[in-house]
């Protein structure tokens, strides 16, 4: 299945994209995208191995399992205000 | 009534005070959020902030929601900017009115401590040398991080972005 994830802010800016397509085996979990994501090396292993995440606008626990489609957004510390 | 924007263009705290207010309030404090000429990276010229839009739309509205629901009354009304601002410019514009002070100051202190925990907001400073910055924030709290009940998770919006790893282009302006 694929899934869209999406990276803001400083994140985007070490990846060097805002959007990325990721497939994943069915039954996939937000840790299976991040595992999947770092294990394709420099610059990916640079993201954090527990990263705050968003699935489809929602904070989501890394245990999370995915469903096709789903937009996870890779949220750094949060700075509003 | 709430009363939650993101915007891109200046805020007008007036604008955001007027949205609240009734016959039966007898306070009203209205909180701005302004860019500050300094930081620990040094002196700053300017500030943008980005946000993940939709979602902070959506927190936004679930944070007014629940300052609301503390003190018993519908009158909050948030607005951020996103952006480029300039020093001196408001960030974030939150009025609240209640019957008595207290409610009115404890609903709008909650909506901007849970705007710096939780919304999916990331401010850039733009430093007298030339250099810029991420500000390093706060990583949202466990609590906000619950999974969805199985069943309630909203589905994926329509994306009009690329798809398949192509770079994007910023909406910021």
């Amino acid at each position: 299945m694929s899934v869209q994830a999406l990276f803001f802010a400083a994140y985007r800016d070490l990846l060097g994209t805002r959007s990325l397509s990721v497939e994943l085996p069915e039954g996939a979990t937000v840790a299976d995208l991040v595992a999947t994501l770092r294990g394709r090396g420099s610059p990916f292993d640079s993201l954090p191995a527990q990263p705050a995440v968003a699935v489809n606008r929602a904070y989501a626990l890394l245990s999370e399992p995915l469903r096709p489609g789903d937009e996870v957004a890779f949220i750094p510390p949060v700075a509003g205000g | 009534m709430i009363h939650t924007a993101l915007v891109k263009g200046p805020i007008d705290p007036a604008d955001v005070l007027a949205r609240v207010g009734a016959p039966e309030d007898g306070a009203q404090v209205l909180f701005l959020g302004t860019v500050r000429n300094h930081a620990e990276g040094g002196r700053v010229e300017g500030i943008t902030y980005e946000a993940y839009e939709a979602m902070a739309e959506e927190v936004l509205t679930q944070i007014a929601r629940e300052a609301a629901e503390r003190i018993g009354t519908d009158r909050v009304a948030v607005v951020h900017r996103v952006g480029e601002l300039a020093v001196g410019e408001h960030s974030v514009a939150i009025a609240v009115s209640s019957p008595h002070r207290a409610q009115a100051f404890e609903a709008s202190r909650y909506v901007i401590e849970e705007i710096k925990k939780r919304l999916p907001v990331w401010k850039r400073e733009q430093y007298a040398d030339g250099t810029a910055g991420w500000v390093a924030g706060m990583e949202p709290d466990e609590g906000s991080r619950r999974a969805a009940p199985e069943g309630a998770r909203t589905p994926p919006v329509e994306r009009s972005r690329a798809r398949g790893g192509e770079r994007t282009a910023e909406t910021r302006r």
